[in-house]
């Protein structure tokens, strides 16, 4: 009998750990193989041409430059917006049913299908406030979106600065908001980073909130303004693998790459500042 | 707050900021029910445009006019059902590893290493799949192409894995590690532990994690529509996962593009849309109302 749940425990032992393992492992391998595939179209055209000759030839500059914009475009709704959502949460909110209600929102909008914020996007911002297919509107769209990842982490990050900080603030004198100000949004702030940029990577990569609110299959100029149509990466990849016949292998592995270094730069960069600070940290 | 010595200014400045704030706060309100407007704004003249019975039927053929939602809606379930089977026993079995298991030093690595799989945007997957799974689902099941609905529910497994991973390790570290000592005391093993104490106290947690990771997989567009083949087919019979199939969300992302706004086509799109939202609105309703019963009550009386 004792025997038995000892050799029990190593076989369950061994079947969990093949499973972590079995988790871990496609993952090497699909970023391994999209490098092997595409680091040899990388080039200086190549991130900074024209498509030329259908998108089979030349570069993505024009993509990579829409989703930069996007991205920045993303930022300026969300965060905004996000912070100020999460400071009520975590600094002014009473536990009530109404913010219970603003909590079932929250975790609501971030189980909302990413193709419904298209169709969102496409109804209020494309056609209702007439925005047309634009950077405008496709920003806007996936900063809605962003907003549930935003406004839980920041409050995470608010709630994670010790209640001595606000005790200290309203015994020199300051007001709530003072205190919020000028010190827990400093203390959080390495944790508030952390999470816009983890919203900002989703949403730079994201492609079914932009078919109808921006993305153009092919439009070999930059953009001239928030009111213009753009090209960008995750759609761009779409279009050249599913969508244009006789397209080099090369060229789809490519464009695969330097949007998964996009997005793994952001994701790293979120690492790193959590580590710096969490290492630096006083409480 | 009355206090004379603080200047009138100040206090004008604090009040509207907190109004500001909190009006910020409320948004979140306002963005569900603006969404929920806007999808039965443009959704629900279908209803008055397409007859019940053509929109339950088992034909979606918009250029006729046959808008059979059954094949969608089937496809759909198909898909999310075949990526729980497999990313539930999956993701539970790598949450207890990092939760109970695995050393601190690779418990670091493995959050992180999530956390990535959780950011691979959904394209990037769906042109993994048309590379290199979908060939070789085709040389192992012998299907005369590898787009197929068991292509769509591996690779919807795997990025239901983040979710299904981060809630049920969470759950995993609420239960008390009283219980564990306890179990210990009784000579239990690590694994009795496990199996008999941890895992039955975190239940209510790992539910959670699979409603959620339900409406991840429910939800997910751009995967499915390049990898499952979107044939739009009454997804019935022991060989359907080995069928091309076509669910709403890809459906939605397919065509929208294509038709003209105003048009039926165009408001029975809007109304799968509404659909869907309503479809994972509820699945987050439960799983949140679990959530803040959770928080109040802690995992404890889940045992008895």
């Amino acid at each position: 009998m004792n025997v038995s749940r000892y050799t029990m425990q190593k076989v369950a032992f061994a079947i969990i750990t093949t499973a972590a393992i079995s988790v871990v492992i496609p993952l090497v391998l699909v970023i391994g193989y999209i490098v092997a595939q595409g680091i040899g179209a990388l080039s200086w055209e190549f991130i900074s041409a024209i498509p030329r000759n259908g998108m089979r030839e030349g570069g993505i500059y024009p993509a990579l430059v829409g989703t930069l914009w996007l991205t920045i475009g993303t930022a300026v709704t969300s965060i905004p917006l996000g912070v100020g959502a999460a400071i009520y949460l975590a600094e002014y909110a009473a536990d009530s049913w109404f913010t219970r209600t603003i909590r079932l929102a929250i975790i609501n909008l971030a189980g909302v299908p990413s193709v419904v914020y298209g169709l969102f996007g496409l109804g209020l911002f494309v056609i209702f406030l007439r925005f047309g297919m634009s950077i405008l509107a496709g920003s806007l769209t996936l900063g809605i979106m962003t907003l549930p990842v935003i406004i839980s982490t920041t409050e995470q990050a608010l709630v994670a600065v010790p209640q001595s900080f606000r005790v200290v603030n309203a015994s020199l004198g300051g007001t709530t908001w003072q205190g919020i100000r000028k010190v827990i949004l400093p203390q959080a702030l390495p944790g508030i980073m952390t999470g816009v940029i983890l919203g900002l990577e989703r949403a730079a990569g994201e492609t079914a909130p932009i078919l109808f609110t921006v993305a153009a299959f092919f439009l070999p100029r930059l953009p001239h303004s928030v009111f213009d149509q753009t090209m960008a990466l995750p759609y761009h990849l779409f279009v050249i693998s599913t969508q244009v016949p006789g397209m080099p292998i090369r060229i789809q592995y490519g464009t695969a790459l330097v949007l998964m270094a996009f997005v793994l730069t952001m994701n790293l960069l979120a690492t790193l500042i959590r580590r710096h600070y969490r290492r630096r940290r006083q409480w | 707050m009355e206090d004379s010595a603080v200047p009138k200014e100040v206090d004008w400045r604090e009040f509207s900021i907190e109004q500001l704030i909190r009006l910020m706060g409320m948004s979140a309100i306002g963005l569900v029910l603006l969404i929920f407007l806007f999808l039965i704004k443009e959704g629900a003249p279908a209803l008055l445009e397409v007859p019940l019975s053509n929109l339950m039927g088992q034909r979606w053929y918009p250029t006729f006019d046959i808008y059979g939602l059954a094949p969608l809606i089937l496809g759909s379930l198909l898909v999310t059902a075949g990526a729980i089977a497999i990313s539930l026993p999956l993701g539970v079995a790598t949450a207890i590893f990092i939760g109970e298991i695995a050393p601190e030093w690779v418990r670091e690595i493995l959050k992180p290493v999530i956390e990535i799989i959780a950011g691979i945007p959904s394209v990037v997957v769906g042109f993994i799949g048309l590379q290199i799974v979908s060939p070789l689902v085709r040389e192992f099941t012998g299907a005369p192409t590898g787009l197929t609905a068991l292509t769509g529910v591996l690779l919807l497994a795997y990025m239901a894995l983040p979710t299904i991973i981060s809630i049920a390790e969470d759950a995993l570290d609420a239960v008390p590690q009283s219980y564990r000592n306890a179990a210990y005391a009784l000579s239990a093993t690590e694994w009795q532990t496990i199996w008999r104490v941890v895992l039955p106290a975190a239940r209510p947690g790992i539910i959670t994690a699979v409603m959620l990771g339900v409406g991840r997989a429910i939800g997910e567009t751009m995967t499915v529509m390049m990898v499952a083949g979107n044939a739009a087919r009454m997804p019935l019979g022991l060989d359907a996962f080995l069928r091309p199939v076509r669910t709403m969300t890809a459906t939605i992302a397919a065509e929208m593009g294509e038709v003209a706004r105003g048009s039926t086509h165009y408001h029975v799109l809007f109304t799968v849309g509404l659909a869907l939202f309503i479809v994972t609105f509820l699945i987050n309703l439960v799983a949140a109302a679990s959530i803040f019963r959770r928080e109040r009550g802690g995992g404890g009386r889940f045992l008895a």
